[in-house]
């Protein structure tokens, strides 16, 4: 069976994000990118599915400006056996992702396309959900297990009241939540390896989407500032404080 | 201006969450419609009936909608927007679920999570962990929100005496089907409304230890929480995860337990009104956002926190 995953170039997750002074959006200029900290237990779960003979290839692909094939190269490096780009300098927002990927499916026609559940950017937790819809396919959102069972696929997902396992037909859309796996580092051989994996470029135009944003940011402002409080010498103080100047108990 | 409100509930009781997202679309203004989509949900559309500020309430009584799967849900939401200018639900993982599906079928953009209404096309949402806060203004006709509980204060529950219509549309996808659910059985409040939440990391060492946090959490008539670490270490389960990725609490009073504070998690909870950190390190960034930091270790803070509050409660 084939798996499609799709990744994301995103800013790396240690990094301070700081507001650009023009408040016009995030300064993106000179801070480590990396691939979306979901995106990576998307592709490591292809591999595992893989690994345990349930997939027969791994397409990963992503959207993105030339820099975005660093990330696919990540991911052909972690196991996955080849690689798409679709380029573009434009943003691309969450509906027209899903388009571009719908025609990538269509192209590639995998049995399930794994994502991650959101990017730690735009924080939207939309694309995979968006995908499924415009391609007519189930989906297992902040899925923490996935099982592959002939035509079938039983996803278990992380839901605000603790766990639900539902049952798809294939092929199906899986979005990956935390604790789906952990995902390994690449070696360096697998990295070495990987640089010879084939990676065809495609673009918006040449799969017919018009990528326009639907979405006009206006502004990008730092939150409001926490002030600092106090340090409390002991647990009577605490207590003290909290009864009878915050008010709170 | 018209608005479809998407109730969330469990069958049986209204969530209320729901009175948040009506707040919501009241600064929106315009007429509010509440749809109830469930199985055997009549006493949800009740509730919902009474809730300040809706006109009327749609039921889709089906055993299609019955465990919320988002296959059917997007079919039937997607259907019935098309006559609303704006569709909104709340930012769980019902909402965050199904939402996009119906965006994506009447080929719209979804807004997500806000904590702020500019005007009926403009709205506030946090993106980089809330790192940054965005305002954005939505080209479609349909605009799909999902909104941040937390950000709006709830309507009233008993305010007002809408009428009640039940639909005859089932959408069943046939895509997908419910096969078991594990909900967390806890008889403390729900962690994304208590008005008091006792988190506890990676420094609990143990899923045992967290009892501790417990014993105290019922002494205040709070809920307990978590971050990442503890959940991803198997010391408690998913559903107490608070942060980015995670539940989005903003109680009266927060107190972190053994919690670094990374960026993530105060993503989640940042809003607190109060925070209070108990932490052995000085330096950890917790502090930099706790009214009241105590700097100490958790083994001999949280028994004698449990001793103090017994004095003064
Ligand atoms: C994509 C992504 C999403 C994430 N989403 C979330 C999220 O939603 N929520 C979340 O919480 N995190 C999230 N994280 C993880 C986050 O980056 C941190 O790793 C995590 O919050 C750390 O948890 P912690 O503070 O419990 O552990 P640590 O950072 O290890 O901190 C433990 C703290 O306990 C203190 N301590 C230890 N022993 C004691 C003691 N005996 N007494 C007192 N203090 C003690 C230590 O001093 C330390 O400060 C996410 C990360 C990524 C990459």
């Amino acid at each position: 069976m084939k798996v499609l995953v799709a990744v994301k170039r995103v800013i790396d997750y240690n990094v301070k994000v700081r507001v650009k002074p023009d408040n016009s959006g995030v300064d993106l200029a000179n801070v480590k990118m990396a691939m979306n900290p979901f995106c990576e237990i998307a592709v490591e779960e292809a591999v595992r599915l893989k690994e345990k003979g349930v997939a027969s290839e791994i397409v990963v692909v992503s959207i993105g400006p030339k820099a975005a094939q660093e990330q696919i190269r990540t991911a052909l490096a972690l196991g996955a056996d080849r690689g798409i780009h679709v380029e573009t300098d434009q943003e691309v927002q969450s509906l027209e992702a899903a388009k571009l990927l719908k025609a990538v499916v269509e192209k590639e026609e995998p049995k399930l396309v794994i994502l991650g559940k959101q990017s730690i950017d735009s924080d939207n937790n939309q694309t995979g959900q968006m995908l499924a819809a415009l391609t007519g396919m189930p989906q297992g959102t902040f899925a923490s297990e996935v099982v592959v069972e002939g035509e079938k696929v039983n996803v278990t997902r992380e839901v605000d009241g603790g766990l639900m396992t539902v049952s798809l037909n294939l092929p199906a859309v899986v979005t990956t939540d935390l604790r789906l796996n952990e995902p390994r580092y690449a070696s360096l051989p697998n990295i070495m390896k990987a640089k010879k994996k084939p990676l065809d470029a495609t673009s918006p135009a040449d799969l017919g989407v018009d990528i326009s944003p639907r979405l006009e940011t206006v502004k990008v402002e730092a939150p409001a500032a926490r002030k600092a409080g106090i340090k409390v010498e002991d647990v009577a103080q605490l207590v003290d404080k909290l009864k009878n100047e915050a008010k709170v108990i | 201006m018209s608005i479809l409100v998407f109730a969330e509930h469990d069958n049986s009781s209204l969530k209320q969450a729901t009175l948040s997202v009506l707040a919501a679309a009241k600064e929106i203004g315009g007429d509010i419609d509440v749809l109830v989509a469930g199985e055997n949900c009549g006493a949800v559309a009740e509730q919902a009936a009474k809730a300040d500020g809706v006109n009327k309430v749609l039921v889709a009584d089906n055993a299609a909608y019955g465990h919320f799967l988002g296959e059917n849900l997007g079919e039937l939401v997607a259907e019935l927007g098309k006559n609303y200018s704006h569709i909104l639900a709340a930012a769980g993982t019902t909402g965050k679920d199904f939402m996009p599906r119906v965006a994506a079928l009447l080929d719209v953009a979804q807004i997500s999570d806000i904590m702020g209404v500019v005007d009926a096309d403009t709205f506030v949402r946090p993106i980089y962990a809330g790192n940054a806060i965005a305002t954005v203004k939505s080209k479609d006709s349909t605009k799909v929100i999902t909104v941040r509980p937390t950000a709006f204060d709830p309507v009233a529950a008993e305010a007002g005496s809408a009428s009640v219509e039940n639909l005859d549309v089932v959408k069943d996808a046939g895509l997908s089907s419910f096969v078991k659910e594990e909900l967390a059985q806890s008889d403390r409040p729900d962690l994304a409304s208590a008005s008091i939440v006792i988190s506890g990391g990676r420094g609990m060492q143990n899923g045992e230890n967290f009892k501790m946090l417990e014993q105290v959490a019922d002494l205040l008539g709070a809920a307990v929480g978590a971050s990442r670490a503890a959940v991803d270490a198997g010391f408690v389960p998913n559903d107490m995860q608070v942060g980015q990725t995670g539940k989005i609490v903003a109680p009266q009073l927060y107190i972190a337990v053994g919690i670094s504070g990374a960026i993530q998690h105060l993503a989640g909870m940042g809003d607190s009104k109060v925070i209070v950190a108990i932490n052995k390190d000085e330096e950890a960034p917790i502090f930099q956002v706790a009214d009241y930091g105590l700097v100490a270790d958790l083994f001999e803070a949280i028994p004698q926190l449990e001793e103090e509050l017994k004095k003064v409660l």
